[in-house]
C-alpha cells in the first residue's frame, strides 16, 4: 500500500510520536515546577499512551496488510503485541510515579524516553522489510541504554547503561552483517521478497550457499536473541536489570521482548511462509527452527538454573525473564497457528505477572532500600496484601494452576504437542521439567517473605505509593485469569494468525 | 429432605467451595475465636451436608451421580464437570469427616497465625474435595496443584525443626511428578483430537476412544500419569518425601496427609491410570506390583527400626499404602475392592495414630519410641484407644484393617500366589513392628518423669469416637461399604481384567 493510504494505519504510532515531542518540546520551553511537574508529565505521558491505544483498538481494518511498500507489516499478531508494548509502557509510567530510583529533575526526559521506547516497539512488532526491523531496534536499543543508566545513585545504573551499549552495539552491529549476507544471497530486502527468494533460488542446492544462509540466520538471531535475552545473547540482561531504575527494569523484561518474539515470529514465517500454517511442511525452515529449539532449550534451563543462586530479587527476576525467553521460543517452534497462539497468550500474561513481580520489589525498595532477599523476611507479616500479591506472581511465574500463567504455560506446551513429532514432545518435557526447578528459586522468595521471620527491627514497608497500588491491582487479574480465561483463549484464537 | 434437591443439584459444588468460603472468612475474621467458629461451620456443614446425601447415594445405579456440568472453556472442550461414583464417595466422606476431626482437635493448641492456619486446612480441602469430584482432566489438575499450595504453607510455617526443607521437598517432589502428568495429558488431548476432530479435556470423551490409542502409547502415556500417582501415594521407591514431610508437619497435618492425601495417587491410578490407558496398565502392571510389594516390606522393614514414633508411623503408611497399589494391579475386583476400602482404613487408622502421637507428644514434648513405658497405667484412656488403632493398623480380624487386607491378598492370590504370599509377610511384619512399639511404650516399667500426665480430655475423646466408630463396624459389618464401590470398580476393571 502507498504511503498516504498507509498513514490512517499507524495513527498509534502517529501518536506515539506526538507525545514524545511535545514531552520534551514542553520540558525545554516550559520548564514547569512542583505539582505540574511531578503530575502533569505523566499525565501527558499517560494521555499519549491512551490515545494510541484507542487508535490501536480502532484502527481499519485492511484487506492488504504490508504499508509503506511493505516496510510495515500489520495482522492480528502485531496488533497484539502493539497493545503489549504500550499497555507494559503505560504500567512502566505508572510505577514510576514517585520513585526514588528516579531523579527528580530528570523525570519528564524519563517519560519522554519511555513514549518513544513504545514507539521503537510498536514499529519493531509490525516491521516486515529487514531495514525498518533495524531502525526498530536502534529506537529500542538507544532509549533503552539512556533509560538504563537513569538512577543517578552511586554507580550501578551508569554501569548497567555502558554494559547496555557495548553489547547491544555488538549484537546489533552482527545482525546487521547478517542482513547484509541475506541481502546477498537473495538479493531482497523486505521479507516476503526474501520468503520468495527463499522458494525459488538456486543458492540452498550448493554446499557453500546453504552455509553462507545458516551463518546469515545465526548472526539475525544474535541481534533477535540480544532482544529477548535468550542464552547465549543473555550476558547483559543480570547486570542491567540489577542497575536499571525499577520502574524501567520492568518494562524492559515485558516490552522489548515482546516486540522482539514478534520480529522473531515474522522473520520466520516472512522467509518461510509454511511455518505459519503447516509447520511441518516447511522443511527447508528446519535449521531455522532447530536453532531456535536448541535456543530455547539452552535458554529455559540456563535462566533457571542461574536464578536458583541469586540473593537479589532483581537478578533473580532477571534470570527468571530468562528462562521465560526460553518458555516462549517453544511457542515460536510450534508455529502453525497454535505457536504464535500460545506466544500471545503468554506475553500477556507475562506482561501481567511480571511487571506485578518487578512493582512488588519496587515498593519493597521504597521503604528498605535493596533489593536484597534478606528484606523480605517476614513481609508476610509486615505487609500482609503485598506479600500476598508476590505470592501469586511467583506462583504464576512458576506456573501453577489456579493462575494465569498455568494458562500461558498451558498454551505453549499444548502448542508443541499438537505440532506432534518426538522432538516437539521432547522439547515440552524440557519445558515441565524447567518449570520444576523454577519452583524452587521462586519459593526460595515465598519462604522468606512468609516461613522467616524478620531479623531486628525491619523498616515498616508502605503500601501508600503507586507501585504497591500497581501490585496489588495486578494481581487481581492474574489470579483471575487463571480462573477464567476465556479472555486469553480469545487471544490465542485472534493473534494466531501472521501474514 | 434429599440433601441433594435442598442444594438444588449443586451438592458437590457446594461441598468443595463452602469450605474454601469459610477459610476466607476465617483469615479476614477478628479474633482467633471467630476464626475457630468459622472452621468448624466451614468444615462441619458440609460433612452434614456429606452425611445427610449418604442415603441419597444410589450404589447400584452405574456411572457418576449428582453430575454437574457447566462449560468453562469451551474452544478447548473443558468444562466445569463435577460428579462422583462409588470410587469417590467414600473418599469424599473421609476427606469431610478427616478435615472436620482435624479442626475440632487443632482448635485452641495453635498459637502462631492460628486465623491462617484454619484458612489453610479449609483451602486444602476444597482442593482435595476437588480432586476426588473432577471429571474434567483439566479441572482435575488445577485441583491436584492446588492441594500443594496451602500444604506447602502447613508443612512449613507450623512444622517441626526441619519443617521448611520438608515442605520444600513436599513441593518439589509432587510438582516433578504432576509436571510429567501434563504432558501426557496434552498428548492424550491431542490424540482426542487427532481422532475426533475436536477438543475435550472430559474424561468420559477420553475413555470412549481409548482403544483408538496405540498400546506402546498408551504404556508411555500411563507411565507419565503413573509417576505422579506413584510419588503421592507413595510407591517405593518414590516415598522419600514422605517421612519427612509426615514427621515435620503439624499433628493435623500429618492426619491430612496420610489420610487423604495419600489417597489422591491412589485414586488417580483407579480413576485415570486404568480406564484411559487399560492397555498401558496392563503392561506396567508387574513393574507396579513390584512396587507395591517393594513398599509393603521395605516399609515395614524400616518402620521397625524407626526410634521416632512418628517416624514409625509414617513408614507404616509406604508399607499400608503398598496394599492399595497392590490390590489395584491385581486386577482382580477383589483386590480392587480391598484397595478402596484399605485406602478409607488407612486414612481412619493411621490418621487416628498421628493424633495420638501428637497428642502424647504435646504433653510430653517427647516422641522417641523409648522415651515412655507404662503409659497404659498413667493414661488408661489413651492406652485404650491407641492399642485399638495399633490393631486395626495390624489387621486384626473384627477390626477394619483385615478386611482390607484380607481382601488385597485373596485378590493377589487370585492374580498370582507369590504376590499374596509375599504380601502375606507384611501383614506379620505389621505385627512386628506395631506390637513391639506397644510394648515399649504402653507396658513396662513407667518412666519416672512420666507421672501425672492427663489423660484424654473429653474434646480428644470425642474427636475419637466417630473414628473408632468406623473402624469397629467397618470391621464387623464391611457389606454394605463394600457394595458402595463394585459397581464402578467393576466399570474400572473392564479394561484390564484377564
Amino acid at each position: 500500500m502507498p504511503t498516504l493510504e498507509s498513514l490512517p494505519h499507524v495513527l498509534p504510532e502517529v501518536a506515539l510520536a506526538v507525545t514524545a515531542a511535545a514531552l520534551f518540546v514542553l520540558e525545554a520551553l516550559w520548564q514547569p515546577r512542583g505539582r505540574a511537574r511531578r503530575v502533569g508529565f505523566p499525565l501527558l505521558a499517560l494521555g499519549g499512551l491512551l490515545a494510541a491505544l484507542l487508535f490501536l483498538v480502532a484502527s481499519p481494518s485492511s484487506a492488504e496488510p504490508r504499508f509503506f511498500g511493505g516496510l510495515l507489516t500489520q495482522d492480528p499478531f502485531s496488533t497484539f503485541v502493539r497493545g503489549v508494548a504500550i499497555v507494559a509502557t503505560a504500567l512502566a509510567v505508572g510505577l514510576a510515579l514517585g520513585s526514588p530510583s528516579l531523579p527528580s529533575n530528570r523525570r519528564v526526559e524519563y517519560h519522554g524516553l519511555l513514549v518513544l521506547l513504545a514507539l521503537g516497539m510498536c514499529l519493531l512488532s509490525s516491521a516486515g522489510h529487514l531495514l525498518m526491523i533495524y531502525v526498530a531496534i536502534e529506537i529500542v536499543s538507544l532509549t533503552s541504554y539512556l533509560l538504563a543508566g537513569f538512577d543517578d545513585r552511586g554507580g550501578r545504573s551508569a554501569e548497567a547503561g555502558l554494559k547496555y551499549v557495548l553489547f547491544g552495539g555488538v549484537a546489533s552491529g552482527v545482525m546487521l552483517f547478517g542482513f547484509s549476507l541475506l541481502f546477498g544471497l537473495f538479493g531482497d530486502l523486505s521479507l516476503s521478497g526474501l520468503g520468495q527468494a527463499l522458494a525459488h533460488s538456486t543458492t540452498l542446492s550448493t554446499g557453500a550457499g546453504r552455509w553462507a544462509t545458516l551463518l546469515a540466520l545465526v548472526f539475525v538471531l544474535a541481534g533477535l536473541g540480544f532482544k529477548i535475552a535468550a542464552v547465549p545473547f543473555h550476558m547483559w540482561c543480570p547486570d542491567v536489570y540489577e542497575g536499571a531504575p525499577t520502574p524501567f527494569t520492568a518494562l524492559l523484561s515485558v516490552g522489548p521482548k515482546a516486540a522482539g518474539f514478534a520480529v522473531l515470529l515474522r522473520f520466520g514465517t516472512g522467509l518461510w511462509p509454511e511455518l505459519a500454517t503447516d509447520a511441518a511442511a516447511a522443511t527447508s525452515a528446519l535449521p531455522w527452527l532447530l536453532l531456535l529449539g536448541v535456543m530455547s532449550t539452552v535458554t529455559m534451563t540456563v535462566g533457571n538454573l542461574a536464578a536458583i543462586w541469586q540473593d537479589n530479587l532483581k537478578r533473580l527476576l532477571a534470570y527468571s525473564s530468562i528462562a521465560h525467553a526460553g518458555y516462549m521460543l517453544m511457542g515460536v517452534v510450534a508455529g502453525g497457528r497454535e505457536g504464535p497462539g500460545a506466544v500471545a497468550v503468554y506475553l500477556a500474561v507475562y506482561l501481567i505477572m511480571n511487571i506485578g513481580a518487578f512493582a512488588v520489589v519496587s515498593a519493597v525498595d521504597r521503604s528498605a532500600h535493596s533489593e536484597d532477599i534478606g528484606v523480605y523476611h517476614g513481609l508476610g507479616r509486615r505487609a500482609p496484601l503485598l506479600a500476598l500479591a508476590m505470592a501469586v506472581f511467583l506462583l504464576s511465574l512458576t506456573g501453577l494452576p489456579p493462575t494465569a500463567g498455568f494458562v500461558g504455560k498451558l498454551y505453549l506446551f499444548a502448542s508443541l504437542i499438537h505440532h506432534g513429532g518426538f522432538w516437539y514432545v521432547l522439547l515440552a518435557v524440557v519445558g515441565v521439567l524447567n518449570s520444576v526447578v523454577s519452583l524452587y528459586f521462586y519459593a526460595r522468595v515465598l519462604r522468606a517473605m512468609f516461613l522467616e521471620s524478620a531479623a531486628g527491627e525491619p523498616a515498616p514497608v508502605s503500601l501508600a505509593n503507586s507501585a504497591a497500588a500497581l501490585a496489588v491491582v495486578l494481581a487481581v487479574p492474574t489470579l483471575a485469569l487463571g480462573i477464567f480465561w476465556q479472555p486469553l483463549a480469545a487471544i490465542a484464537n485472534f493473534s494466531g494468525s501472521l501474514f | 429432605m434429599d440433601a441433594v434437591v435442598l442444594t438444588g443439584g449443586r451438592l458437590l459444588t457446594l461441598l468443595v467451595f463452602m469450605p474454601s468460603v469459610a477459610g476466607a472468612l476465617c483469615a479476614l475474621s477478628r479474633s482467633s475465636r471467630a476464626a475457630a467458629v468459622w472452621a468448624l461451620l466451614g468444615s462441619g456443614v458440609p460433612l452434614i451436608l456429606g452425611a445427610a446425601a449418604v442415603c441419597g447415594f444410589d450404589a447400584s445405579a452405574a456411572g457418576f451421580q449428582w453430575v454437574e456440568r457447566v462449560d468453562w472453556i469451551p474452544s478447548l472442550g473443558i468444562s466445569y464437570h463435577m460428579g462422583v461414583d462409588g470410587v469417590s464417595w467414600p473418599l469424599v466422606l473421609l476427606t469431610l469427616l478427616l478435615t472436620f476431626l482435624s479442626l475440632v482437635y487443632s482448635i485452641g493448641r495453635i498459637q502462631n497465625a492460628t486465623r491462617l492456619y484454619y484458612a489453610s486446612f479449609l483451602w486444602l480441602e476444597t482442593g482435595l474435595m476437588g480432586v476426588f469430584c473432577a471429571l474434567d482432566m483439566i479441572l482435575f489438575f488445577v485441583f491436584w496443584e492446588w492441594v500443594l499450595i496451602p500444604m506447602y504453607f502447613i508443612i512449613g510455617y507450623w512444622g517441626g525443626a526441619r519443617r521448611i526443607y520438608a515442605a520444600l521437598k513436599f513441593f518439589l517432589y509432587t510438582m516433578l511428578g504432576s509436571a510429567f502428568m501434563l504432558v501426557a495429558l496434552l498428548v492424550t488431548a491431542h490424540l482426542y483430537h487427532q481422532a475426533t476432530g475436536a477438543w475435550s479435556f472430559d474424561w468420559a470423551d477420553w475413555v470412549a476412544i481409548r482403544d483408538t490409542i496405540d498400546p506402546n502409547l498408551q504404556l508411555w502415556l500411563f507411565s507419565a500419569f503413573a509417576f505422579s500417582f506413584a510419588i503421592k501415594v507413595p510407591a517405593w521407591p518414590f516415598h522419600t518425601w514422605l517421612p519427612d514431610a509426615h514427621t515435620e508437619a503439624p499433628t493435623a497435618g500429618s492426619v491430612i496427609l496420610a489420610g487423604v492425601l495419600l489417597k489422591m495417587g491412589a485414586y488417580g491410578f483407579l480413576r485415570f491410570g486404568l480406564p484411559l490407558f487399560p492397555e498401558g496398565a496392563v503392561q506396567a502392571a508387574p513393574v507396579m506390583v513390584g512396587l507395591g510389594l517393594a513398599g509393603i516390606l521395605l516399609g515395614a522393614a524400616a518402620s521397625y527400626v524407626q526410634t521416632d514414633l512418628k517416624k514409625l508411623v509414617a513408614y507404616s503408611s509406604v508399607s499400608h499404602m503398598g496394599f492399595v497399589v497392590l490390590g489395584i494391579f491385581s486386577f482382580t475386583l477383589e483386590g480392587a475392592a480391598g484397595a478402596t476400602i484399605q485406602m478409607v482404613n488407612h486414612g481412619l487408622s493411621t490418621g487416628a495414630l498421628f493424633l495420638m502421637v501428637g497428642i502424647i507428644y504435646e504433653r510430653t514434648h517427647k516422641r522417641g519410641v523409648t522415651d515412655f513405658g507404662g503409659l497404659a497405667k498413667t493414661m488408661p484412656l489413651y492406652a485404650t484407644v491407641s492399642v485399638i488403632l495399633v490393631l486395626s493398623s495390624v489387621g486384626l480380624p473384627g477390626l477394619n484393617g483385615f478386611v482390607g487386607e484380607f481382601l488385597v491378598i485373596a485378590g493377589a492370590m487370585k492374580a498370582r500366589p507369590l504376590y499374596a504370599f509375599v504380601s502375606a509377610l507384611g501383614v506379620i511384619l505389621a505385627a512386628v513392628y506395631l506390637l513391639s512399639m506397644v510394648r515399649k511404650v504402653f507396658w513396662g516399667e513407667a518412666n519416672a518423669n512420666l507421672h501425672g500426665l492427663s489423660d484424654l480430655t473429653w474434646r480428644e475423646t470425642a474427636v475419637f469416637l466417630p473414628l473408632l466408630l468406623f473402624i469397629v463396624v467397618i470391621g464387623v459389618y464391611p457389606a454394605p461399604f463394600l457394595e458402595v464401590s463394585e459397581g464402578a470398580l467393576k466399570a474400572i476393571l473392564e479394561g484390564v481384567a484377564p
